[in-house]
């Protein structure tokens, strides 16, 4: 029996070697640079398991949320949208072209979900209490609530989603036959939930119109996050396809990079469509509020570089890209837009929020949180190249090809 | 050598902090001059508070006919900090001898130098200000004790409440230290033990719910000998400060603080300078926080409950129609759907 179990373990983890051969053929440069970040992270998650959030963070009464829920949670959820819009765009509207795009888009949302959750709870004072949100006190005037139990059902719909790629692997037809029927009806329930939290993230600062500079406030940040969360989605689905179409180029055996360019193209339209969206709105919301008041100092060219640099300049890319069919440009267009997003999201959680504050006095990360997030973020990177390299997301397994 | 009282008092902090609460970290804050409130753990009060509230709803007691309030006169207040020590002693802060308060006034550097804010050990400050003419006006500052409280719509496990007294009052029992309620807080009064690394919890002024559950006033109000607290009905405050305000023409600003800022504060405050010039923020609104994600929550449920569904549905029977239509035209043509 054990020498069975061993042999299991063998075959599906370390891919038939053992774990010898396993440890040398994983000695790499980047695997190596991936240990050392992972070595910072967990010493940061140590640390603040131990001494709490006083010394590992620099969190303080004045600024109760800091990096991890700017990054992990604003950045990490916004970004782990491809499943809300590639995945509907797949399953509800039957974009069968882009059915290649349907499991690692699944994958990205689903670990891009869990890892902002694992570190959710290295930022939350009693993370042991999570479960009370779902079965104990229910605080059903709180937008965060609202968020939580979100976040709670979308995993589940994302393991749903997931879980046909996951049985094929362990080569359980009947089961993924079950869940392969339950696919379409997860992604309806799914474009809803993903829909409401997405926007309720941005409908979370609705409640400090005193301490969001104006600029960033305003009641249309619950429809501004939603937009966003989907071009950075949208990207994200481009810069991974890219990165991944690559690096595991020997998976895909008959890749047809015309085609690939093709989809991008059509992936870039798509992105540039949102954020033309986005640009309008934000227009009127500066001009419905006159807002041009606000735009002086330091914060009015901070607001204008956000707006142009990481919003209207990747439209230009876009539409340049697609209108000339240019790979490269959707690629850089869709770097910069992630990149924006993370921007926006940093700006409207840190940066903008308590602007009246002297910058001397105003918090910033402390190296601890900057290590954590980094680990967390080096983790999820693994765990996809883990997933990737053993189960049949970026190819058809040969078993079940023609139920596609 | 020749130790200052302030380097000793760092180094027995540093060696109180190294010895006692063995973690080095605690002592190199001191050594930083921080407030030493802010390291303060293990805050009894809070869970105290709620303790009493759920006895007396488990009885059944009859709520009061008001609410109460307090009005804070700003032009009698002394700066003497006695309502600090007062405050401490009856929530088991930790705190230092009332002579030590009392001297701060007189002293030349003194905690009045800075603009100081709530912090875990330590529920309400008195600040110091300077009007135009250089006079100085002491202001008091702890939980207003909103009528629609903030943090009491932000919490998603329902910590906190509004009691029928008056006071908002928060339950360490269920909260997961998400710490939202700061962020919701229009005058940024609760505080977080950031140094518990285990049991952290928000703390925040009751506003002595156990005592005024007993007929007593709160604490603060109870030990100040300068007139400028004074606790009763809120309705009844409201109107004494008006009658101060217009009986004294020219020594009060006209208005009454907390009369409707955020939609109405249990703490009241009469000012003899504007507000603005001793710290409070005049441009909160009179809209309470909680409207603002009221509205949102009721938009995102109808989104969601009414106009997603038929529109998902309908979509995805228009695409399946379609789809049917697309695969019956390609048989016709005699194509395999499993080609590519």
């Amino acid at each position: 029996m054990a020498k069975n179990n061993n042999s299991w373990f063998r075959e599906k983890i370390l891919m038939g070697r053992t774990f010898g051969e396993f440890i040398r053929d994983n000695i790499t440069i980047g695997n190596i640079i991936a240990l050392i970040i992972l070595i910072f992270g967990i010493y940061a998650m140590v640390y603040r398991l131990i001494y709490g959030l006083g010394p590992s963070t620099n969190l303080s009464d004045e600024y109760p949320w800091g990096f991890w829920i700017g990054f992990d949670i604003l950045v990490g959820i916004a970004l782990a949208a491809p499943g809300l819009t590639v995945g509907t765009a797949i399953h509800l509207f039957g974009i069968k072209e882009y059915h290649h795009f349907a499991r690692p888009v699944i994958l990205s949302s689903l670990l891009g979900y869990i890892f902002a959750v694992f570190a959710l709870m290295f930022d939350l004072g009693r993370y042991y209490r999570v479960p009370y949100l779902i079965g104990w006190s229910w605080g059903f005037e709180s937008i965060l609530f609202l968020i939580g139990w979100h976040f709670f059902l979308y995993i589940n719909i994302s393991l749903i989603e997931f879980a046909p790629v996951l049985f094929e692997w362990l080569d359980l037809k009947r089961v993924r036959d079950f869940f392969a029927k339950l696919t379409i009806w997860a992604t309806i329930f799914g474009v809803i939930i993903a829909g409401g939290h997405q926007s309720a993230l941005g409908g979370l600062y609705l409640v400090v119109p005193s301490k969001l500079h104006p600029l960033w406030y305003s009641v249309l940040l619950p429809p501004f996050f939603l937009i966003s969360a989907i071009f950075g989605g949208i990207s994200i689905v481009i810069i991974e396809g890219t990165i991944t179409h690559k690096a595991f180029k020997h998976q895909i055996k008959d890749f047809d990079e015309e085609d690939f360019n093709r989809k991008l193209i059509g992936l870039g339209k798509a992105a540039a469509c949102a954020l033309y969206i986005y640009l309008i709105l934000k227009l009127l919301d500066f001009a419905h509020y006159e807002k041009w008041h606000h735009m002086k100092g330091f914060y009015g060219f901070w607001y204008l570089f956000e707006l142009i640099g990481f919003v209207l300049i990747p439209a230009l890319m876009f539409t340049s890209a697609v209108r000339n069919r240019i790979a490269w440009l959707v690629k850089l267009g869709a770097i910069l837009t992630a990149f924006g997003v993370i921007v926006n999201r940093l700006n409207v959680s840190l940066i903008a929020y308590k602007w009246y504050v002297p910058f001397s006095q105003k918090y910033y990360p402390a190296w601890t949180e900057i290590a954590l997030s980094a680990g967390v973020v080096t983790m999820l990177i693994l765990t996809y190249r883990f997933v990737l390299n053993r189960m049949p997301v970026l190819y058809e397994h040969p078993k079940y090809k023609s139920e596609h | 050598m020749k130790l200052s009282r302030r380097d000793f008092l760092k180094k027995t902090g540093l060696i109180i902090g190294t010895t006692v609460l063995t973690t080095p970290i605690i002592s190199e804050a001191y050594t930083k001059g921080d407030d030493p409130s802010i390291y303060a753990t293990g805050n009894k009060a809070n869970a105290k508070v709620w303790k009493v509230y759920k006895e007396r709803k488990e009885k059944h007691l009859p709520p009061p006919e008001e609410p109460y309030g307090i009005l804070v006169d700003v032009s009698k207040c002394i700066g003497c900090r006695r309502c600090e020590w007062a405050c401490n002693e009856w929530n088991q802060n930790p705190n230092k001898p009332l002579k030590e308060f009392e001297a701060s006034v007189h002293q030349k550097h003194s905690v009045f130098d800075k603009i100081r804010r709530p912090h875990a050990g330590q529920f309400t400050v008195v600040n110091r200000y300077y009007t135009k003419e250089g006079t100085p006006v002491y202001v008091k500052r702890q939980c207003m004790h909103c009528v629609d409280p903030a943090c009491y719509s932000a919490c998603f496990v329902e910590a906190f409440r509004k009691t029928a007294e008056g006071p908002v009052i928060y339950n360490p029992h269920v909260c997961i230290g998400c710490r939202y309620c700061m962020v919701a807080c229009p005058f940024d009064i609760p505080a977080y033990e950031y140094y518990d690394p285990l049991t952290p919890q928000v703390t925040k002024c009751t506003m002595c719910y156990d005592r005024v559950v007993e007929g007593k006033v709160p604490a603060c109000v109870e030990i100040c000998t300068a007139g400028a607290l004074t606790f009763g009905k809120r309705s009844e405050l409201i109107k004494l400060a008006w009658e101060r305000i217009l009986n004294n023409p020219g020594k009060y600003v006209p208005h009454v603080y907390g009369e409707k800022e955020v939609g109405g504060t249990s703490w009241l405050y009469i000012s003899p300078v504007p507000f603005e010039e001793i710290g409070f923020r005049m441009d909160l609104g009179e809209k309470p926080i909680p409207e603002y994600s009221r509205s949102f929550l009721f938009t995102v449920k109808l989104f969601e409950v009414v106009a997603a569904w038929p529109l998902v549905f309908g979509a995805y029977y228009q695409i399946s129609k379609s789809r049917k239509k697309r695969q019956s035209i390609n048989e016709e043509k005699g194509e395999s759907h499993g080609e590519k």
